[in-house]
């Protein structure tokens, strides 16, 4: 059985993308698409400032530009340095993009480069490509080696558990409904003098409905599924001293950040992942984000800034002892388009904070005092709320890995395709072939080959032959 | 045993290629190799038996119909033959898609064998010999020595093996039981013990067919009829222009509650449940008895009364094989509507016989460790008069090109039925005899029957087997196809009454603006025949060119899918494995992926990635394996 996702199909010629810098918040993150027409799909999202096209521009060139979402929204500026094979890492047409919008701005390009013809790359895989074109020698071909076996035996445990989990159960059920409608089908059309039945239309529609509703609720909680595996990037904000490093370190449960009472010392990002109720955050404690003339503490701004920037989630801290100050309208506006909490913190102290204020532009609002631990089972409920974790149905279990999900929206497609063709009134060796190609998605997602499934069960379960 | 092969030996001279068997496999094998200039021998164990047809009198069928355009494609034979004898002519499936369009015919099955051995009689460059070839040895300097049972010595460049069920064949009927061909022809008995001192492994396979009944005997008052189609289709392409007639009609009946008792009642005498016959029987092909045990539910099961033949009286049972003893067989036909008072002239029977694992051979369908030696039909594990041709033509070109010292002739799965069969043989093998299935074709909006022409002939022309008509013929079809093509993208209809009238009795929406021709045949619901009213320039063109413009627009979307999909696979093809690897040596494989890779040696990337039990990590692993040691 297959334990490893490398869809050989589409191996070497088509063109992969990842982020290939480490996923770290600030600074530039450089995305890099590899394949024959890296710069005609890179084309697709990125758009020069010169008008210049990448597939035109020369080898070890650069463009700057931004780059857009499908739906035409810019995401980032952005330098496009293009490779023209084989003279790029991998040997084959390469672009990078260099964008510094953060992680979750990436992951969006990234997202939109699929759309526009990526395909997500396989963990090693610009290696790899970069070995089977000649870019390697032999002692780096040795490690690559190592990498794709050693994938293979974690992909076995994955696959192991997803065997045993919600997810093989639910795919497991479609792809036998899918199989057994194959063989039907094929039954049907291979025998003719047989008096094997037509396939009842109600019967082909819900298989093909059914399966359609589940691989929409699998790649719907996707995100979801990400979120408990990755945890949720979250920043904590609020001017100097208001407290956030003490919430931060009360909810880790350990002291990590440098707790003093003078304004501007927490200078560095300093990340935790935590549980909060059944949610995992990546909690980062930034320093303030007020205008500042210290360079050393510059830095450390600039840095919350863009960590706010790439967050999927803000507690914005506020001390409840003492009036807002211009940072903190500053900062209400700088997280305004954020999922957001507002922490109002040190309750146990007189209030004089303008609650009218915050009231008025925070949808929620929980008041903890970070140094007796009261008020979190507040922010945890505030949490599900925002996040609508509360609400996600994992009973069909969840796709993990973007290979997962990228194998469940090709079965997807082919289901839509069948049913498309079906409802149009094509005729059924058309919706044969859809359907074919959904199982063998959906055995490549679950680690086994497509091969001679529908054939076998036609002798199985008919009755055929002369 | 040894001393009859060691009296009376002569040289009987030599010969470029030598064909065991002249069956269809043997055959296409042999008219091939002639017909590319090698001078060919075929020997057939009776002269009797060349092109016999022992089972269904009928050629084509589902899949099996696309084979048999395939070879015509190539410059085969069967197509053409089958043409000059065919009885009733049907295009199966239709309203299921082009796809799975599927030409069959009843056909006269001793005319069929007498103008096959007739074109073998006129080929040159071919002689066919009665002979039973007893053994097979490979001399020192590559070539082959056969010696026939009178102690004829033939020496051959190359050899192909088209054994058919002769080899090692043995008849069960109940407990009766004896070494045999097929319809009472001797079996070969002693090639099979020389070709596994030559090194081959072989296994035991069966097959089996039904009753012949004489026609007088049946009652066909209450008997549904079944018609050919008008008109008829040919097979060939020489004769798509030609008007054929159908000049029979076969008749259905069903079994029911009483012949099951029979069959239950006696089921124990059957040779396959008393364990009597060891070799693996087709999953298709079951014989009545396995249908009644298997599908215990089903309370009745189909049977076809086909004509053998125009100057015959003899009837064949479609799906009534039996190996039951000859009086349980009389019994239970009895039992059937129509049948009361049948008289049957031949029993039913299972026939036992040896075959190769096709894993053994490359794609050329040559030995992979025997140079030279090539395996055809059911010999190499296959069941069907068609699968046997359509092996028998790739066996025999490449023969002939081995002595020729040209480059092999392959045929991909992306291109032809041909080429998947033989990919399935080679790289999954079989575990019980093969047969052709639509399903089988993950590229089956692709190889269609209608065009197969479009994707072999050029090929066929190349190897030299399609002569100036044909490939004129060829040319000036295409030529209109192309014609055809470009008038539906360019002529607009405009959005009138009578246009919308018919889009709106065909179920689909009316237009209100000017509409391509081709747009309206995309549509699902509309065909050519639905517009001739407002599509007044149309030429005059025969109608399978508008059969395929239409087929080719409509599943357009589809085709084009396929097609991306055949580009991958070509990739991973053009990935050569040495012959020589030894994956054992490659430790990261894991050990299934070594022991099967070491028992089927694909020859590239794409092969391999087909095997079961070989995983796309393995895949991986291999393609870099590869690259290092290509560098």
């Amino acid at each position: 059985m297959s334990t490893d996702y490398v869809n050989i199909n589409t191996y070497v010629s088509d063109s992969i993308a990842a982020i290939s810098t480490p996923l770290a918040p600030g600074g530039l993150g450089v995305i890099r698409v590899s394949g024959e027409h890296a710069a005609e799909i890179s084309d697709k999202v990125f758009k020069s400032v010169s008008g210049r096209s990448l597939a035109e521009l020369e080898g070890y060139h650069a463009l700057f530009g931004f780059v857009y979402d499908e739906k035409g929204e810019k995401l980032d500026e952005c330098v496009a340095l293009r490779f023209r094979a084989p003279h790029s890492y991998t040997g084959e047409n390469t672009v990078e993009l260099s964008c510094h919008g953060g992680v979750y701005i990436l992951k969006k390009v990234l997202e939109a480069l699929y759309k526009a013809g990526a395909r997500p790359a396989d963990n090693g895989e610009f290696t790899k490509r970069a070995f089977l074109n000649g870019k390697l020698d032999l002692a780096q071909a040795e490690s690559v080696m190592d990498i794709i076996s050693a994938r293979s035996s974690s992909a076995a445990r994955a696959a192991l558990s997803v065997k045993d989990g919600a997810l093989s159960k639910s795919i497991g059920k479609i792809t036998e409904e899918l199989i057994d409608l194959g063989s039907h089908l094929s039954a049907w059309a291979d025998y003719p003098d047989d008096d094997i039945p037509q396939v009842d239309d109600d019967m082909l529609s819900s298989r093909l409905m059914n399966a359609k509703t589940v691989l929409e609720k699998l790649i719907n909680g996707f995100d979801a599924g990400r979120i408990i595996k990755e945890g949720i990037n979250t920043a904590i904000v609020g001017k100097p001293n208001a407290g956030k490093s003490t919430l931060m370190n009360l909810l880790s449960g350990c002291e990590r950040s440098i707790v003093t009472s003078f304004a501007g010392t927490t200078r560095d990002i300093v990340e935790e992942n935590i549980m909060l109720g059944n949610i995992p955050l990546r909690l980062a404690d930034t320093a303030g984000i007020r205008e500042t003339d210290n360079p050393v503490e510059k830095i450390g701004v600039d840095l919350a800034r863009n960590r706010l920037k790439s967050s999927e989630l803000v507690f914005a801290v506020f001390d409840s002892s003492l009036p807002l100050t211009d940072e903190d309208y500053e900062l209400t506006e700088a997280v305004k388009d954020i999922p957001n909490v507002a922490v109002v913190n040190k309750s146990d102290l007189e209030t004089r904070v303008d609650m009218d204020y915050i009231r008025a532009n925070f949808k929620n609002i929980v008041f903890i005092s970070a140094l007796s631990g009261e008020g979190t089972k507040e922010l945890t409920e505030a949490v599900e709320g925002i996040l609508g974790t509360g609400n996600i149905d994992f009973s069909a279990g969840v796709l993990y890995t973007e290979r997962q999900k990228n194998d469940a929206v090709r079965a997807l497609d082919c289901i839509n395709e069948a049913y498309d063709a079906f409802m149009m009134g094509f005729t059924l060796d058309a919706v044969t072939v859809s359907c074919e190609g959904a199982v063998s998605a959906l055995l490549e997602l679950t680690g086994q080959r497509a091969s001679e499934e529908i054939v076998a069960q036609v002798f199985e379960k008919f009755c055929v032959g002369k | 045993m040894e001393d009859i092969f060691t009296k009376n030996k002569y040289d009987a001279g030599s010969y470029d290629v030598a064909v065991i068997g002249a069956g269809h496999a043997g055959i296409e094998a042999s008219l091939a190799s002639a017909r590319l200039g090698c001078s060919t021998v075929c020997f057939t164990i009776n002269m009797d038996a060349v092109g016999n047809c022992p089972c269904n009198p009928s050629i084509g069928g589902t899949a099996k119909g696309h084979l048999v355009r395939e070879i015509d494609a190539l410059g085969g034979e069967m197509g053409k033959t089958t043409d000059e004898v065919f009885l009733q002519s049907r295009m199966l499936n239709l309203g299921k898609g082009p796809a799975v369009h599927s030409l069959r015919a009843q056909i006269d099955r001793n005319h069929y064998a007498r103008v096959m051995k007739h074109k073998m009689e006129l080929q040159e460059n071919l002689d066919v010999k009665q002979a039973e070839i007893v053994d097979i040895k490979q001399t020192e300097n590559g070539e082959w020595t056969l010696l026939t049972r009178m102690g004829a010595i033939y020496t051959c460049k190359t050899v192909v093996i088209a054994t058919g069920t002769f080899l090692g064949g043995r008849i069960f009927v109940g407990d009766v039981s004896f070494e045999g061909g097929p319809d009472g022809m001797f079996a070969a008995t002693y090639l099979g013990k020389s070709l596994k001192e030559l090194g081959l492994s072989l296994r035991r396979f069966k097959t089996g067919t039904p009753a012949r009944v004489l026609r007088s005997s049946i009652d066909f008052t209450d008997l549904e009829v079944q018609e050919g189609d008008e008109p008829v289709v040919p097979f060939s392409y020489d004769n798509e222009d030609k008007k054929l007639e159908n000049k029979i009609v076969c008749h259905v009946s069903w079994t029911n509650d009483r012949t099951k008792q029979v069959i239950m009642d006696n089921i124990e005498k059957s040779p396959l449940y008393s364990g009597m016959i060891e070799g693996v029987g087709p999953r298709y092909c079951p014989s009545i008895e396995d249908k009644v045990v298997r599908f215990a539910e089903k309370p009745r099961h189909q049977l076809f009364i086909e004509p053998c033949g125009i100057d015959t009286e003899e009837m064949y049972l479609q799906g009534m094989s039996s190996s039951l003893p000859e009086e349980v067989q009389i019994k239970f036909y009895k039992t059937i509507k129509g049948l009361e008072n049948v008289k049957v002239m031949r029993s039913a029977y299972a026939i036992e016989y040896d075959c190769v694992d096709p894993v053994q051979m490359n794609s050329t369908l040559e030995f992979r460790d025997f140079p030279g030696l090539y395996g055809a039909g059911q010999f190499n594990g296959s069941s069907g008069y068609e699968e046997a041709a359509a092996q028998g033509l790739v066996a025999g070109i490449n023969a002939a090109l081995r002595v020729l010292g040209k480059d092999k002739f392959i045929l991909g799965r992306d291109t032809s039925y041909i080429g998947t069969l033989i990919d399935d043989l080679i790289t999954k093998g079989c575990t019980d005899p093969y047969r052709m299935m639509t399903s089988r074709s993950e590229y089956r909006l692709v190889l269609r029957q209608d065009n197969a022409d479009e994707r072999l002939t050029p090929m066929g022309r190349e190897l030299g087997l399609i002569g100036d008509e044909r490939w004129n013929k060829y040319l000036s079809k295409e030529e209109l196809k192309k014609k055809e093509r470009e008038r539906a993208e360019s002529i607009v209809f405009s959005p009138t009454e009578e246009l919308n009238r018919i889009l709106v009795s065909r179920e689909t929406s009316a237009v209100t603006t000017g509409v391509r021709l081709s747009e309206l045949l995309r549509r699902p619901q509309i065909t050519y025949k639905d517009l001739t009213p407002v599509d007044t320039t149309r030429p005059d063109y025969p109608a399978y060119i508008f059969e395929s413009v239409q087929t080719e627009l409509k599943y357009e979307g589809y085709i084009r899918r396929q097609k991306a999909d055949i580009a991958e696979m070509r990739r991973l093809e053009s990935r050569a494995l040495p012959a020589d690897i030894d994956y054992r040596t490659i430790t990261n494989l894991r050990l299934e992926a070594q022991e099967k890779l070491n028992r089927v040696r694909p020859e590239n990337v794409g092969q391999a990635s087909r095997i079961s039990g070989v995983s796309p990590a393995d895949i991986s692993v291999l393609l870099i394996w590869l690259s290092g040691k290509n560098r």
